[in-house]
């Protein structure tokens, strides 16, 4: 017997958690001296009451529509994947190769191309993690987390000391080639003259990240391996039973978990800078943590939670610009979801499940 | 290399040691309780934020270590509720916890100080001076001995000598009290504990708070003994060097130290020397950076001796009914 009809746990468990992060958040403004209903107007002019802010929006949407499937896959097969971040910089590495030495005739191959090599490259770096758990034991949070600052290393010795270009100072690839330019909003979208989504960076990623949801919806409730992965994730030993081999779901979960968040650089490294650089993940790796918990690991909820967060990032920029706020409200509102969504799920969750328990006895009385 | 590099590369290796000892130490207490902890990092950032903006607006360097640790012990708090009390994922709790010390240590730094996020330089009685050890100049013209004692082994400030002296206190407590037996039980097997009319739950949250504790110092140490002051994220990942430390020394006291120790210079030396050659093969300065985390990739793949947690890590209590 479940004790709370779906749609509470689905909706009304989130939704709450949310309402206290935001009370809480509101508290957090007041506390440092500001205005919460000011900070929030701004926040909803600048990032969603201009096309501009519609497009760093949705470009950060994007972000964490990648590293927010990533996580979810992970957590669907019961394993927390950390290294979103690290998969995420090493898959900027195969992008930038891919787009600097294959000389690309146009985008639309380019991207295809770039994907694949962020794919891989994503895939590769959760592949280490993966087989140490699934055949070792170690646990997959704490060599991911190594791995991400492994991967920070590395991107750093393949910047300043390999990529970086002769007589550069920064440490930064050389820029794409012009026909490797994705589209963004501004040229798909915007009528000839006009400023529409002028400067901002959504490019075409965003549909390429749509495509990504509803595949992840399709591998993970209506595919066997799909199937494998849930049951693995929900009992290992009732997977084995059934002949579902541990090392290879704990495998092939954690390389479309690393994949995923590879894809994310498509968007920042292709998309936005046109070329490798040192900070392109901005934390957006944790921040699919979040994304994945807030949208209970199901694709819908991961792009609105992603959408709700990218709107946070956009609006957090904003109030730096034009308050004395800083960006880091960000990430203290991120921290307070992660919270109250994931660790303190108890904390909402026992109240409610006594309230509709005590509901059904009333109602089978 | 002459004697004189290598005395201060070891003397920095200590000073950077220091810091990764007391976070791995903080460690290992919440992890032998069963509690998984990789909020370290996030700890010992807040308490490097509470030390360095109450040194420097006091001018007293132990009210900002009181400070610290106070800082560290509201996010133990938070930790302990969401892990012990409402049995949410530990390891979740501690990535909400490192980005709400990441968040909430610049917003209110930039709200109190307008600088940036940073906090006032610490100068005279608002930083940890360090001690001379009797004898320093009078041993000073013997050789070998007597720049050995003066540099590395005289000259720190007190928290790096009482970091060291928690390494033989803390074996004691684990292995040679009743509190200690009890805490690696609660670790191994909380039932049992439980069984014997041993509280789980208080025990695990006196483990999460020493661990508070001994972050707190650490954070202080950080803001007041290395540095003269909080700057932005000046953890910089030392709180997962200290978990990779923790994890590389199995969860044993002494085995920490030199982990630490290790892992100290590791970081003296990448500070000092951009990239260094040895024999002819140029080693870059990322590859020392990153070191601690590949050694403990290893021993945690369990080729080189293997690492095994304690067993009722990461799992909530839940008493049978």
């Amino acid at each position: 017997m479940t004790k709370m009809p779906l749609w509470a746990d689905a909706i009304l468990v989130p939704l709450i958690s949310l309402f206290l992060a935001a009370i809480l958040s509101a508290l957090v403004i007041l506390g440092i001296g500001e205005n919460p209903v000011e900070a929030f107007n701004l926040m909803v002019d600048g990032a969603l009451k201009r096309s501009a802010g519609w497009g760093y929006t949705l470009y950060y949407t994007t972000n964490y529509i990648f590293t927010g499937l990533a996580v979810a896959v992970a957590f669907h097969a019961r394993l927390f994947n950390i290294g979103g971040e690290g998969q995420a910089m090493i898959g900027g590495v195969g992008v930038a190769l891919i787009c600097l030495y294959i000389p690309w005739p146009h985008w639309t191959l380019a991207i295809f191309g770039a994907s694949v090599g962020a794919a891989l490259f994503g895939a590769a770096w959760a592949f280490i993690p993966a087989y140490l758990q699934a055949k070792r034991g170690s646990h997959v949070v704490i060599t991911t987390i190594m791995f991400n600052y492994i991967a920070f290393s590395v991107l750093g010795y393949l910047l300043v000391e390999v990529l970086r270009p002769a007589g550069s100072m920064d440490p930064a690839s050389a820029t794409f080639p012009e026909a490797t330019h994705l589209p963004n909003f501004h040229d798909m979208f915007a009528p000839e003259g006009s400023r529409m989504f002028r400067g901002a960076p959504a490019n075409v990623t965003f549909f390429l990240s749509l495509a990504a949801c509803v595949l992840v919806w399709l591998l993970i409730w209506r595919t066997k391996l799909g199937y494998d992965i849930r049951s693995f994730g929900k009992s290992e030993t009732a997977a084995k039973y059934a002949g579902i081999s541990p090392l290879r779901i704990t495998v092939i979960a954690m390389l479309i978990s690393g994949a995923l968040a590879g894809m994310m650089s498509v968007n920042t490294t292709l998309g936005e800078s046109e070329r490798l650089i040192l900070n392109s993940t901005e934390g957006a790796g944790f921040v699919g943590i979040a994304v994945a918990l807030m949208g209970r690991n199901h694709p819908i909820g991961i792009l609105m939670a992603a959408l709700l967060f990218g709107f946070l990032n956009q609006g957090g920029a904003e109030l730096a610009l034009w308050t004395n706020i800083p960006r880091e409200l960000i990430v203290v509102i991120q921290a307070l979801v992660i919270l109250l969504t994931g660790a303190l799920d108890n904390m909402v969750r026992m109240p409610l499940e006594r309230l509709f328990l005590s509901l059904r006895k009333k109602d089978t009385v | 290399m002459d004697f004189l590099t290598l005395l201060q590369i070891s003397d920095s290796s200590v000073r950077l040691a220091i810091p990764l000892l007391l976070a791995c130490l903080a460690g290992l207490y919440s992890e032998r309780a069963g509690i998984f902890d990789i909020g370290l990092e996030g700890k010992m950032l807040a308490a490097a934020f509470a030390a360095g903006a109450f040194a420097a607006v006091t001018g007293n360097v132990w009210v900002g270590l009181l400070a610290g640790i106070g800082a560290s012990l509201i996010l133990s708090a938070i930790h302990g509720v969401a892990s012990i009390t409402f049995r949410g994922n530990q390891l979740i709790s501690g990535v909400a916890i490192n980005m709400l010390a990441a968040g909430m240590t610049v917003l209110i730094a930039q709200r109190w100080f307008q600088q940036g996020g940073r906090t006032p330089s610490l100068t005279g009685d608002g930083r940890l001076n360090p001690i001379t050890l009797p004898f320093a100049d009078m041993f000073e013209s013997i050789p070998l001995f007597g720049p050995t004692y003066k540099e590395l082994i005289s000259g720190h400030s007190v928290l790096v000598y009482l970091a060291l002296a928690l390494v033989p206190l803390t074996w004691w407590v684990l292995y040679r009290t009743r509190f200690g037996l009890r805490l690696r039980a609660v670790g191994e097997n909380p039932a049992s504990v439980d069984t014997a009319g041993v509280s789980v739950v208080r025990l695990r949250f006196t483990a999460v708070m020493i661990c508070g504790v001994l972050c707190g110092v650490a954070g202080a140490y950080l803001a007041t003994g290395l540095q003269a002051g909080f700057i932005k994220d000046m953890t910089a990942g030392r709180g997962f060097i200290a978990l990779a430390a923790l994890i590389f020394a199995k969860w044993r006291p002494w085995y920490a130290l030199w982990a630490c120790l290790l892992f100290g210079f590791l970081q003296a030396v990448a500070v000092r020397f951009q990239s260094i050659e040895i024999a002819g093969v140029v080693i870059p300065v990322q590859l020392m950076e990153a070191l601690p985390f590949i050694l403990t990739v290893i021993i945690l793949a369990g080729f080189v001796g293997r690492a095994i947690p304690p067993r009722a890590g990461g799992e909530p209590y839940i008493k049978e009914r």
